[in-house]
């Protein structure tokens, strides 16, 4: 027998008796106040949320906001004014070469109101690397697309056409020194979400959705 | 007993040695605890989700066989490369072969508990492979050649101005710089250039799921996902106990890891690696070592429910105030107490012991395993094994013998009291264990049954 045979005999053996899986869709949130609820849970978090009407809007706090001298990349076309527009899936291109990006814009697919986490394919990071090497991000989210809770997110992402997903609730953070808390262990400094309240939403068509 | 180590007592004592570091070490925690119970009551389904989680497990252990399988089979078609490993020799040499087949000699390692089990670290410099942990805490552990002492917070038993030296000696910071943004702005850059110089990474795995083989790596720094999009080579670690049946479980255990942890609403990053990126390589390791075995123990199995919060450690009265390195294993605190005997019984014997039995570490588990019914299991495990030390054994045969017998009982009752009342210096000394850091008290004048039998009803007027 190889390893794994040997393994799962074990396994076999020493396993208890069947014991069912209990039934979890009982568990959801209500849908009242997720704005709110997502804009509370986020500032907490140590997050910054905008609540806004049109991307003119996001390029104009964004101008306000950040350093615009230095490399902004989104993947957003109408943000194109305030930043170097990146190639959806660009895959050929070295994920080392994003190390001097100050801000990256990108858009969730949804946002969770009971923790402040946005979900982001890697469609719609442009490259994995992209939220986590950007000294800052902001993620831009339709506000019809933010739930209640995980339940409905996983309900919404379902098995998912991504090579890579993740839930990102906030500034990269650390405490490991003496429980003191500092924001942007490796990841970004700061994050803010843009709540894009409208019609007025993105047209990007992101691959496998 | 022989012992080549010292044991979690005689470690602990060396701890407790500097009580305002033990006072805030234990405030530290308590901190923590409290935030968690916060997060807690932010959720009025706490409890049902607590549930919901150690029936999801319990099928888990039950069934693992096929989920095991289902899990292989789904990352296999997702393009991931599934290794099996025995134990952690195994385990280390697949992850050095894997290397080796690239020609890389350098590893960016984020935070995994398999890992520091089976001692990867050093079996790869061993070989000439240069690794370096990426988690700020390990990263500050490894510096200072220390194992991670909480397995969410490496380093919690040291004092900032103590990170501060490491870092002046290994990375010369200006000397005498404590202040733990600037110290850890400083890790930022020195591993900013680590992450962008590195071809292979490995990370831990959180949860796998067997519908979609897919795995989940929870970070608040976002290391792994640093060292994971950047690298050629992608190796993660997990034991076999790691997998999970369905992707909307997940919802389930998201909501209770972080707040069970830390007392925050989720982790920053929970990262979902499904397939490799264009031009990588994905490799996942699924290790046994030893948890086949555990699965089959029916009383301490549900151990292997453990899902890594580590509320048990910051809730227990023991490890607050021993801390973590004190229970000399990868895990420590109530959770590694009930896992370690079963990886070498005779090294462990001790840890089950390490506990008051409070219950306090199965109240706050998110996946409900009855940690302290666990350890008091293990005692009479240990001593039946014969691996308890011959104090523990003579002193519970002496009080067998003792309480068994009234007389003795009534006997040795009155010999303790004239010993504490007449002579107190037969027992306040170094020999009794009690005496260390205590007063003893004053022997009181008579025992319960002298006082009743003067002061009880009489024969005459008891009542039929």
């Amino acid at each position: 027998m190889n390893t794994k045979e040997r393994i799962l005999a074990a396994v076999l053996a020493n396993q208890p008796p069947a014991s069912p899986l209990p039934n979890i869709d009982s568990f959801k949130g209500t849908d009242q106040d997720l704005i709110s609820t997502y804009s509370d849970v986020f500032t907490t978090i140590g997050g910054s949320v905008f609540v806004v009407k049109s991307l003119a809007e996001v390029e104009g706090l964004i101008q306000e906001t950040f350093d615009c001298t230095r490399r902004i990349i989104t993947t957003l076309p109408e943000l194109r004014d305030v930043s170097d527009r990146i190639e959806l899936y660009s895959a050929e291109v070295m994920p080392h070469s994003f190390e001097d990006i100050e801000l990256a814009v990108l858009e969730a697919e949804l946002a969770v109101a009971e923790n402040g986490a946005v979900w982001l394919t890697e469609q719609r990071m442009g490259q994995r690397i992209i939220p986590y090497i950007c000294q800052h991000l902001a993620v831009v989210v339709p506000a019809e697309r933010i739930v209640p809770t995980l339940h409905e997110a996983y309900e919404k992402i379902g098995v998912g056409d991504y090579g890579f997903g993740a839930f990102i609730g906030g500034p990269s953070k650390t405490a490991d020194i003496e429980q003191a808390l500092v924001l942007g262990a490796h990841g970004p400094i700061s994050m803010t979400v843009f709540i894009l309240e409208s019609e007025a939403s993105s047209t990007t068509s992101y691959p496998g959705e | 007993m022989e012992k080549t180590i010292k044991d979690h007592s005689a470690l602990a004592e060396e701890f407790i040695r500097d009580e305002e570091r033990v006072n805030w070490h234990d405030g530290a925690l308590w901190w923590i605890r409290q935030k968690r119970d916060m997060a807690a009551k932010n959720i009025p389904e706490w409890e049902a989700l607590r549930e919901a989680a150690s029936q999801i497990k319990n099928n888990v252990l039950s069934n693992l066989h096929d989920y095991l399988l289902e899990f292989e089979a789904n990352a296999t078609k997702n393009g991931i490369t599934v290794h099996w490993a025995a134990d952690a020799q195994e385990h280390n040499a697949i992850v050095y072969s894997i290397l080796k087949e690239k020609g890389l000699n350098q590893l960016v390692k984020s935070k995994s508990m398999l890992t520091e089990e089976c001692h990867l670290n050093e079996y790869l410099i061993e070989r000439g492979v240069d690794v370096i942990n990426s988690d700020l805490g390990e990263y500050i552990q490894q510096l200072d050649n220390e194992p991670p002492s909480h397995i969410v917070l490496p380093c919690i038993h040291k004092r900032k101005e103590e990170i501060g030296d490491i870092f002046h000696e290994h990375l010369g910071t200006e000397k005498g710089v404590s202040d733990p943004t600037t110290l850890t702005r400083f890790a930022r850059r020195h591993l900013r250039n680590v992450f962008v110089t590195r071809r292979a990474a490995l990370t831990g795995v959180n949860f796998a799921v067997a519908e979609t083989g897919e795995y989940v790596v929870c970070t608040n720094e976002g290391n792994a996902d640093m060292g994971a999009h950047l690298s050629e080579v992608q190796i993660s670690s997990m034991g076999i106990e790691k997998i999970i049946p369905k992707k909307k479980h997940l919802g389930v255990f998201l909501r209770l890891l972080a707040r069970s942890a830390t007392g925050q609403p989720i982790t920053i990053y929970s990262s979902h690696f499904k397939k490799p990126r264009k031009g990588q390589e994905m490799h996942l390791v699924l290790v046994d070592f030893g948890r086949s075995r555990q699965l089959g123990r029916p009383d301490f199995r549900s151990s292997l429910k453990c899902i890594r919060c580590g509320a048990c450690m910051n809730t227990c009265p023991v490890y607050r105030k021993s801390g973590g390195l004190s229970y000399h294993n990868t895990i420590s605190g109530p959770i590694g107490a009930i896992l370690a005997p079963n990886l070498d019984m005779r090294k462990h014997a001790d840890l089950p012991f390490a506990s008051t039995l409070c219950g306090s570490c199965s109240n706050v588990c998110p996946v409900k395993i009855n940690i302290h019914e666990q350890l008091y299991q293990w005692r009479q495990v240990i001593v039946q094994e014969g691996y308890a030390a011959n104090t523990k054994v003579l002193g519970i045969k002496a009080m067998a013998w003792t309480l068994s017998s009234p007389a003795s009982y009534a006997r040795i009752g009155r010999a303790g009291r004239w010993v504490l009342n007449n002579i107190p210096f037969a027992v306040n000394n170094k020999f009794n264990l009690w005496y260390k850091q205590r007063e003893m008290p004053g022997g009181p004048k008579e025992s319960f049954g002298e006082w009743y039998a003067k002061n009880g009803p009489k024969e005459d007027e008891k009542q039929e």
